[in-house]
């Protein structure tokens, strides 16, 4: 059984503070969803946690069985038990998705067996065996990468994954496929799960134990898998008192990892984003 | 006074009108003047500090060094120092009528050498055409496939050598050939002049690639000049890695309508190494297409010179012509200049270029160390990965294995010197 602990993360971004104290902690085999509003930093979240250049850390901790996260280099943290599912996964061009897995298990397992867990998990999740040798997510479409990211935490077997947005570029079928197979790894591999999403409609195939909402750079509310539907139903609007954690007229570099809220591609087009 | 005068042209070994073509260009060569960084083509190179007169002609055979790698191939033609000292050729080739031997003893060397070259001759390919030794001629009539490569090594040595290795490559209409031209030579401080003619006539296919692998003093003035005919396709590639300073230049010319040439390069310079390649695609006819992509890294000191112009003569309407070359910069003391150029004489062409120079891009490592990739090796995958883009092209597909060997040696010497400096 391995743990979580995240206490008083704050964190800053281009200059501004986005974490401004998060609280949350989980264990082996449980799903948590971090829900909220554009802006609120969830994603700085995932990235802080993983440790994506960029990102300042201001303090709190992030314990992994007692380990400060925090303190080590981003593969070190991966080699903890770590794993970031990637909103956008970049593209590495000439390296493929082989070398990549054969580099990051080298001292652990051996090749053969990586090729073989690569197929099985590309026929578990419908990814295209073609994709296995070329070059990482470099013309992929968004559902594809979004697979390819599954593919990898399957291999990998962390002991908790962050799932940033893995939901957005899915259709359908393949987030029912998606769906079930991280739900599954909650169950076989005992990994703990923490969804970073917008939306609720991973939650059909992953069922979350435990539903946050991050508004203004804080966890606002914590509730059961209740609370996901009820916030699809109402919104996020509620915490709208909650001064965004990114100021809309902030100036932040064009980076597409960062929630802002011009830069959610697959956010509500309609949506008032000074709401 | 350098050793290089008509006298010594003269001196060499040959029948008579090699030797009266050498003292031609041995004449053409004093009145030269020498190349400086003040012109244009020679800006950013190291000319200033290249001095003639430490070398001396050489023409000196000895046997060929056994090389590191293995390849199937169907004729391999050796020299040291400019002089042949071994061929060896399948029986099929010449039941084909495929020529791979002494140009001097061929029968149409005298008007091969040079059919190609002559029209840009350039100071060390004059000196080229003085001093050259013994050419080595592959011919392959009209209509032969050859299957399996065939092989050229040239190798340098001796005390202050200068060597002027010589290959015409004659691809005849239909026909198709693969062409491997291997260089190599001592560390100590040498001088080679390489010159490769490479014509293909109408509907023939040539794949030819240059493999570089200098000794750490050598200079090396190159040239490789490819003619295309009608429908004809060649592809000039060149994997660079040693040298003092190596100098490439490497010209298309697209004679005939529909011609196609494929430039390729990948190089990797370290320690004090300077890597410099000039290019020009000089699209002549209509409808032509020529397709470059050069990518390199540099690390500790080295540098890196591209310049590149494409060239669109007032008949060659149709014409698509492009010119990429992306460049690694692994530390703050390499030093990179990428300049492409283009000159468009006809409105109806489509024709791109692109530069870039970087780092290591800090999110693709990311990428890789999220998955528990330590930092250093995310780097050498990246790299490995950037002139993959370029080796998978290459032809001569059974050198690919070998050059990734290569690769991966300057990637782990570049290991080794991140661990002094930490």
């Amino acid at each position: 059984m391995s743990e979580l602990v995240i206490e008083g993360l704050r964190a800053r971004v281009g200059g501004q503070e986005i974490l401004k104290g998060v609280d949350l902690a989980m264990a082996s085999g449980e799903v948590h969803a971090v829900m909220g509003p554009n802006g609120s930093g969830k994603s700085t979240l995932a990235h802080v946690l993983a440790g994506r250049p960029g990102f300042e850390v201001l303090g709190g901790s992030a314990l992994l069985d007692g380990v400060e996260l925090l303190d080590l280099p981003a593969w070190e943290r991966a080699q903890a038990g770590l794993f970031l599912a990637m909103q956008y996964p970049t593209e590495v061009p000439g390296v493929a998705l082989a070398d990549l897995l054969r580099a990051s298990v080298s001292s652990s397992d051996n090749a053969d067996e990586i090729e073989s867990s690569m197929r099985v998990e590309a026929e578990r999740i419908g990814f295209d065996e073609k994709f296995l040798t070329r070059p990482l997510n470099v013309d992929l479409s968004g559902g594809e990468k979004k697979r390819n990211e599954t593919l990898q935490l399957g291999v990998l077997r962390p002991r908790f994954a962050i799932l940033d947005e893995l939901d957005s570029g899915l259709d359908f079928d393949a987030l029912r496929l998606v769906g079930a197979r991280v739900e599954a790894a909650t169950e076989e591999d005992s990994v703990g799960v923490l969804a970073i999403t917008h939306y609720s409609r991973l939650f059909e195939q992953l069922r979350p134990d435990t539903v946050h909402v991050l508004a203004g750079g804080r966890i606002q509310q914590t509730g059961g898998a209740e609370l996901a539907q009820e916030l699809e139903d109402t919104g996020y609007e509620r915490w709208s008192d909650a001064p965004p954690a990114v100021a809309s007229s902030a100036k932040l570099p064009a980076d597409p990892v960062l929630d802002g809220p011009f830069s959610d591609p697959f956010a509500d087009p309609f949506a008032d984003p000074l709401a | 006074m350098t050793e290089f005068s008509t006298d010594a042209a003269r001196a060499l070994a040959g029948p008579s009108w090699l030797v009266d073509r050498r003292v031609r260009a041995a004449e053409d060569f004093a009145a030269a003047v020498p190349p400086d960084v003040a012109d244009e083509e020679w800006r950013y190179s190291a000319i200033r500090e290249f001095d003639l007169s430490e070398f001396v002609p050489s023409s000196q055979p000895c046997a060929a060094p056994t090389p590191d790698f293995e390849l199937d191939s169907s004729a391999v033609v050796r020299t040291v120092n400019g002089r042949i000292v071994s061929v060896e050729s399948a029986d099929e080739l010449s039941a084909a009528g495929v020529y791979v031997g002494p140009l001097t003893t061929a029968e149409q060397g005298p008007d091969l050498l040079g059919a190609v070259g002559s029209e840009a001759a350039g100071y060390f390919t004059i000196l080229n055409d003085a001093f050259v030794a013994d050419p080595v001629l592959i011919r392959v009539p009209p209509g032969v496939v050859l299957h399996k490569p065939i092989v050229v090594t040239h190798h340098v040595t001796g005390d202050r050598a200068a060597a002027f290795p010589r290959l015409v490559v004659d691809i005849g209409a239909d026909a198709q050939a693969e062409v491997l031209d291997h260089h190599t030579s001592e560390s100590g401080p040498l001088l080679v002049c390489p010159v490769t003619e490479l014509d293909v006539s109408p509907a023939g296919r040539l794949g030819y690639l240059n493999v570089q692998q200098l000794g750490s003093s050598t200079w090396q003035f190159c040239s490789q000049l490819g003619r295309a005919g009608r429908d004809a396709r060649l592809t000039v590639s060149t994997a660079a890695f040693g040298g003092g300073y190596a100098r490439t230049r490497s010209d298309v010319r697209l004679v005939g309508r529909g011609a196609d040439c494929d430039l390729s390069a990948l190089y990797f310079g370290d320690g004090r190494q300077g890597l410099d390649f000039r290019t020009y695609q000089d699209h002549v006819a209509a409808d032509t297409t020529s397709n470059l992509l050069y990518k390199g890294v540099v690390s500790d000191e080295s540098r890196s010179i591209y310049t590149g112009l494409i060239r669109v003569r007032p008949d060659a309407r149709g014409t698509n012509a492009f010119q990429t070359n992306r460049n690694l910069k692994l530390g703050e003391d390499a030093w990179v200049e990428s300049v492409p150029n283009l000159e468009i004489e006809n409105n109806d062409v489509r024709c791109s270029h692109a530069s870039a120079v970087g780092p290591v891009d800090a999110e693709q490592r990311f990428y890789l160390e999220s998955r528990g990739v330590p930092t250093g090796e995310a780097e050498r995958l990246i790299v490995a990965g950037f002139l993959g883009e370029v080796l998978e092209t290459l032809p001569v597909k059974a050198m690919r294995e070998p050059l990734r060997s290569a690769i991966d040696a300057k990637l782990s010497r570049q290991r080794r010197s991140e661990g002094v400096v930490s």
